[in-house]
């Protein structure tokens, strides 16, 4: 499998980044000699193996459903970039 | 001779002796930040302020005689990717240059009950992504030894600053390397305990199968030490481990007659021949202290950087998601609408590498792809833990290096992003497994540290501890210290 410019830009477009021209270059070259190492795992037979999402045997953690204390929103809001009364602000999501 | 050159218990010995105050060694890192930070670039943000202030209340509970914690008095940097409340953490990323974090972590806020003085956020590749500090959109960190080769990383800027007396202890993070790898590179101690050993929360996520923070010290005795003051289970962190801490610091008996090694023919293949020289030499010292020794096979280890590279890069592209410009972080201007806002915030917040990463994740997850790349890295990842449940059912502990070769020059491999990340083969085998390993100095190869790699069992965290602290009380290396 090698990926091509086109493969780049539709990737980009789903991780939400804009990139330049050069980028586009760059990443396809970089990305295919990447895969292009990550094909060794074939050399693996793994139809019997299960997959391993995590180490721990862990199953749901569950909680008693209490209210517990929250952040107050005056702290929240002090990192956005743009707020208005109680809630953050964007540009126009429809044009 | 540095202040921080002491062990903990002779720093705590002489606090109450009343020869040294906290003030003293909270001076004694700023002074040393004074003089040598400019050339290590180790620091991203101090809180000179709030580290004299936490001395002086230290230094009246030293007076009134209250309980002391377990770290008392010693000045800390912390790693830029854990949240600091009301002190700036960007995670090394223009992303977040202006991020004043509202609450603390788990880790940071289990050192400030245990009486640790926090003096600054320290240097990393962006995100934690990267094995050199060259990905800090900052600075690139400079590695004690030699200021023309790199600290290692991510946690570059956290090894540095013990190694140059910048801090007495430090916390770093490890996904696949990122604690031990960079310990090797400056010649400290760097701890990664098992998955789940510590809590994640307020750790900015990158790969979390995979994050586990930990401690980075100059000996062995203190890594123990800060482990017992951050470890346990944390209801705030659903993938921490609800298992019984275990004493860490009495587990340092300095006795490992019959201890079983296993060392893996595959960690000493292809490496620098001096490094090999320098591990076989540490193993005849354990040997001479009782400890056995055989050669063993981890046959899955030549697959572990590609399954590694999927799987992280997976999650790091999935975490990183919430990077939008909307509640937090630098947003881009002039974005016409949402999605703009989006594309432009990330585009410019984000460096080469964390943008190459979160490429080959969404690559690796997206439709049609996900059974050829993420499902058969995961089932990977399985056949690699297995070699270590093999070996731990005859071994008490796996040893071999911690990298290939000692630090290399800046910028010689920043254009190559897979050999880059070969640096991390004796690293991530373990990180894939879950288990906990230490990096230990064990010599020098051409007047740069040398780590020797001890891996243990999922939370027997105190087997290789004993085996470090064994070693190095029977060793002269990690007194050591760079000419500055």
């Amino acid at each position: 499998m090698s990926i091509t410019t086109k493969d780049v830009e539709h990737v980009a477009r789903l991780a939400r980044l804009n990139l330049t021209q050069e980028e586009k270059e760059t990443f396809t070259e970089q990305l295919n000699s990447i895969l292009q190492y990550a094909e060794k795992l074939n050399e693996l037979n793994t139809e019997d193996v299960e997959a391993t999402t995590h180490v721990l045997h862990l199953s749901n953690v569950m909680r008693e459903d209490v209210v517990k204390e929250s952040l107050p929103s005056e702290k929240v809001f002090l990192n956005a970039p743009d707020e208005e009364d109680g809630q953050f602000k964007v540009p126009a999501v429809l044009e | 001779m540095s202040l921080f050159d002491l062990r903990l218990q002779e720093i705590h010995n002489k606090l109450h002796a009343k020869e040294l105050s906290v003030t003293d060694l909270v001076g004694e890192a700023f002074a040393a930040i004074g003089e040598r930070d400019e050339r290590i670039q180790a620091y991203l943000t101090l809180d000179e302020a709030g580290a004299r202030a936490a001395a002086a209340r230290l230094d009246n509970k030293l007076v009134s005689g209250e309980e002391k914690g377990l770290l008392f008095g010693l000045p800390v940097g912390i790693k830029d990717n854990m949240v600091t409340e009301g002190l700036r953490t960007t995670c090394a990323s223009q992303f977040l240059s202006n991020y004043n974090p509202i609450y603390d972590a788990t880790s940071v806020l289990k050192l400030k009950q245990a009486d640790s003085v926090t003096i600054g956020k320290l240097n990393m590749d962006e995100f934690a992504m990267g094995g050199s500090n060259e990905n800090s959109s900052f600075q690139p960190t400079r590695n004690p030894w030699d200021l023309s080769r790199v600290p290692g990383g991510s946690s570059g800027g956290s090894a540095a600053a013990v190694a140059a007396g910048e801090a007495y202890f430090t916390l770093g993070s490890d996904t696949g390397g990122s604690i031990r790898q960079p310990a090797s590179y400056c010649g400290v101690v760097g701890l990664k305990p098992t998955y789940g050993r510590v809590s994640r929360y307020g750790l900015v996520a990158f790969a979390s199968s995979l994050d586990q923070i930990g401690p980075v010290t100059k000996n062995v005795e203190d890594a123990a030490y800060v482990l017992q003051a951050i470890a346990g289970y944390d209801s705030k962190d659903s993938t921490s481990a609800n298992v019984e801490v275990a004493d860490y610091i009495s587990a340092l008996t300095g006795d490992i007659k019959g201890l079983r090694i296993a060392v893996p023919k595959e960690y000493l293949e292809g490496i620098d021949p001096k490094v090999k020289e320098t591990v076989l030499e540490a193993l005849r010292v354990l040997e001479s202290l009782g400890a056995v020794w055989e050669e063993v096979s981890l046959p899955h280890t030549e697959y572990a950087v590609a399954a590694y590279y999927l799987l992280a890069s997976s999650e790091a592209s999935s975490n990183l998601s919430r990077f939008d410009g909307v509640r937090y972080g630098v947003r881009a201007d002039h974005a016409g609408n949402l999605l703009d806002l989006y594309h432009e915030s990330r585009s410019q917040g984000f460096g080469p590498e964390v943008k190459r990463r979160i490429m080959l994740g969404t690559y690796a997850l997206s439709s049609g792809y996900y059974d050829a790349y993420y499902l058969k890295a995961q089932k990977v990842r399985t056949l690699i833990k297995r070699d270590f449940d093999q070996t731990f059912e005859k071994y008490d502990v796996i040893i071999g290096p911690t990298a290939p070769t000692t630090a290399f020059p800046l910028g010689s491999q920043v254009d190559d992003p897979l050999t880059m990340y070969l640096n991390d083969i004796l690293t991530i085998p373990v990180s894939l497994a879950g288990v906990p390993a230490l990096s230990v100095p064990c010599g020098f190869a051409d007047g740069l540290p040398v780590g020797l790699q001890i891996i243990g069992k999922a939370f027997d965290e105190s087997t290789i501890l004993r085996t470090a602290h064994a070693y190095e009380v029977h060793t002269e290396h990690h007194k050591k210290r760079p000419v500055l």
